[in-house]
């Protein structure tokens, strides 16, 4: 693969009124690669999201997509560019089956009348494409299905698209043992894909186990983006407890002093 | 989430422990008998869309589903049952074939606003204004008929823009200016029982109760068609919903996808089929109460005279066949209609899915309006008069206790246009029931207490149901 990232955010601010949220953050996503977002709560890794998906504007910086600079007004512009995103709260309707939800705000059609036979059949493509065994029927409902399963659906409909950025937001938060290997396996696969996917987490085993780069944000800023494998579970967890390494030389550290 | 979940749902699931969709590699394997049997079960009872292989499995999926809290019209199906037979035991005037026509012809009003209720109750908004806001699109129509001559294709046009623009304003309120719609609506039905007063005794021509004279707008209710025109309309019914009902299952094949049984199918046709002749044939026998021959004096010779037969399928049933057939389709098989699901079940998955969420819920706000006007048209050519107590508070209760007897839940994204069809008959059929049942004194007062005890019955059951449905996971 290039070096080129395939998302790349560059000074980003980002302010409500006089609160500083972001502060001129650097964030890079490499196609076929999981990207974990890490660092404390309120340090603002859902606000970057939000600036990512569109939901926010952002106040300044630039935000480049395949090396090109592009504007993203709302999730609209961020979904044309390939970009989905999976949200904390799992966007999902509870009386709607899994491919009515698969397809939703996007339903195939022919004429007037829904084609579902032909939304059925690519639900399940995907599904088994990911290879997801726990879903028996994608004719049930959503409120029936545990939490890996929602995520498993919330991730699928994401891939659906033929995205090639792949935003999740702590997918694994709400879920036990078993669920949370199933969707961290499902997440290694999006990426053995090609896709490139950025992943939220606060477990650093999680994060350790799955991703290639990992970007801490301290209180607003980039501390660190740096490789997986230039840094252990400690080192990680004083990166983000006190936004720096004592001692350490290791490269992708570009803000490392923060003030 | 329940203890089902916990059930080793998403266990590494053992390769075969896939059916529908993880047929992938390993997936030759059988499952092992009895491992994943309670997710099996599961998740066939949570399907949205029942097939099986066989009409036995099909029978069981059904079984379960009710058990598990889907049971759909089930309760108000069983109910009508239950109550025509007993009030057509207690009851002789009840059961004749007269109080048919005559219930139909009664029901039709509340059945058409129920209608329109239904997609308001889809988002779990209400809109308690729609009895009275039928009113005044009644009331425009009959001033512009009475006091104005126009022609009903005019009148009743300007009726059903009143109901859309009634519907955009109720819109407008709730989703911009953000006032929930129990009250916009709550004090529209104070305004519009006030606006629908001031329109009958305002303006050229009479005032009060206003006549209704036009021969049309008289004729939705008070005339039949011919013969051959209602079994027509049963041919073509039959016919549509064979059509949709093959193709469905056609399409489904092709994909290769499971469908209904063809035992089932066959029988859902049939039972339609037989259902509608019946309806007709009953329809099309002479269903006046005089049909002896009565002594009269026609220019100076006594002879005896039949009274003019009242039979056929009242012009009526042609407007609620329209919009139940019209509704059924946008909400079941278009874009919009899955839209307006999407809405009531999660509002803010829907805005992140890209639906135009505010638009959706002015929209049903429209509907149910519009739906308003036709119902309140259709009450004012029942009894051949516009009358501002006919679309009271009563009325609309009715029609939303209709909708939800019927299984469309108060709590948003769960409810069919058929619902409020067999809601409506069960209304109806109460309603006739008692009024012939309590007379004198206090006729009134045991009605509106049934009336209350009905809906807070409908009120119980969508609530219980919803709690066992959300036990099993069916939500
Ligand atoms: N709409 C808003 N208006 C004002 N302040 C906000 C807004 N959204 C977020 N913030 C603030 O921005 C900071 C970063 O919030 P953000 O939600 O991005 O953190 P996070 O890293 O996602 O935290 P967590 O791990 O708890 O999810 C917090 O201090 C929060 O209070
Ligand atoms: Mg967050």
């Amino acid at each position: 693969m290039s070096d080129q990232p395939i998302l790349e955010m560059r000074d980003i601010k980002k302010s409500f009124g006089p609160v500083d949220v972001l502060k001129e953050v650097d964030f890079r996503a490499q196609a076929g690669q999981v990207t974990a977002l890490v660092g404390d709560n309120g340090a603002g890794k859902s606000t970057l999201v939000k600036c990512i998906s569109g939901t926010y504007a952002i106040d300044g910086g630039e935000y480049l997509y395949e090396g090109r600079p592009v504007v993203v007004h709302s999730p609209r512009d961020a979904s044309a560019l390939g970009i989905e995103i999976v949200y904390q709260d799992l966007a999902l309707c509870d009386n709607l089956d899994i491919v009515q939800n698969m397809f939703l705000g996007r339903e195939r059609v022919s004429g007037l009348v829904l084609d579902e036979s032909s939304m059925e059949q690519a639900a399940e493509e995907t599904l088994r494409s990911l290879s997801v065994r726990t879903v028996k029927s994608v004719r049930q409902r959503v409120a029936s299905l545990s939490g890996g399963q929602r995520q498993t659906v919330a991730i699928a409909k994401a891939v659906l698209w033929n995205s090639n950025v792949v935003v999740l937001d702590e997918p694994t938060a709400a879920l036990g043992v078993a669920q949370t290997a199933q969707v961290l396996s499902l997440v290694r696969r999006l990426a053995d894909r090609g896709l490139a996917v950025v992943l939220i987490s606060h477990n650093m085993t999680d994060v350790l186990q799955v991703a290639d780069s990992i970007a801490v944000l301290y209180l607003g800023q980039m501390a660190a983006q740096v490789d997986r494998r230039d840094v252990n579970q400690q080192q990680l967890v004083e990166l983000i407890t006190t936004g720096r390494l004592e001692g350490s030389d290791i490269a992708g550290i570009t803000k490392g002093a923060i003030a | 989430m329940t203890s089902l979940d916990d059930n080793g749902t998403d266990k590494p699931v053992a390769p075969g422990g896939a059916s529908a969709v993880g047929t992938s590699p390993p997936a030759t394997v059988p499952a092992p008998a009895g491992t994943s049997g309670t997710e099996d079960r599961l998740a066939a009872v949570a399907t949205s869309l029942p097939v099986a292989h066989s009409a036995r499995g099909y029978f069981n999926l059904y079984v379960q589903r009710v058990r598990g809290g889907e049971m759909g019209s089930l309760p108000a199906v069983g109910g009508l049952v239950g109550l025509v037979i007993l009030f057509s035991a207690i009851q002789p005037t009840f059961r004749g074939l007269y109080n048919f026509g005559n219930m139909l012809t009664e029901g039709s009003g509340p059945v058409l606003l129920a209608m329109g209720l239904v997609f308001v109750l889809l988002l779990g908004e209400i809109d308690l204004s729609a009895g009275f806001a039928g009113g005044v699109c009644a009331a425009v129509m009959v001033r512009l008929m009475v006091g104005y001559n126009m022609a009903w294709p005019v009148s009743i046009g300007a009726a059903l823009v009143t109901g859309i623009v009634i519907g955009l304003l109720i819109g407008f309120l709730r989703t911009k200016v953000r006032i929930p719609s129990f009250v916009v609506t709550l004090a529209f039905f104070l305004a519009f029982q006030g606006v629908a007063l001031f329109i009958v005794n305002n303006g050229k021509g009479a005032h009060g109760d206003v006549r209704i004279t036009d021969n049309v707008v008289l004729a939705f209710e008070n005339s039949q068609m011919p013969k051959w025109a209602g079994w027509l309309l049963a041919a073509v019914l039959i016919a549509g919903y064979g059509y949709v009902k093959l193709s469905a299952q056609r399409a489904r094949r092709r994909q290769g996808l499971l469908g209904e049984p063809t035992v089932v199918l066959a029988a859902k046709i049939g039972g339609v089929t037989v259902g509608l002749l019946l309806f007709v044939l009953l329809l099309n026998q002479n269903r006046n109460v005089n049909s002896t021959p009565v002594a009269t004096n026609v220019n100076g010779t006594i002879t005896f005279v039949r009274p003019p037969a009242v039979e056929g399928v009242p012009w009526v049933v042609l407007v609620l066949v329209g919009f139940f057939v019209l509704w059924t389709f946008v909400l079941s098989r278009t874009r919009y209609g899955r839209h307006v699901y999407a809405v009531g079940g999660n509002e803010e998955a829907s805005r992140r899915a890209g639906i135009a969420v505010d638009r959706v819920r002015i929209s049903v706000f429209v509907i149910c309006s519009f739906m308003a006007a036709v119902g309140g048209i259709m009450i004012g050519s029942n009894v051949a008069a516009v009358s501002v107590q006919n679309y009271s508070g009563n009325t609309l209760l009715l029609a939303v206790g209709a909708a939800v007897i019927g299984g469309t839940s108060l709590f948003g994204g769960k409810g069919r246009v058929v619902d409020a069809l067999i809601g409506g008959a069960v209304v109806e059929v109460i309603q006739n029931g008692m009024s012939n049942l309590v007379q004198g004194n206090n006729g009134s007062s045991v009605q509106y207490i049934v009336t209350g005890v009905v809906l807070m019955l409908a009120a119980a059951i969508d609530a219980l149901s919803r709690r066992r449905a959300g036990a099993t996971g069916l939500g």
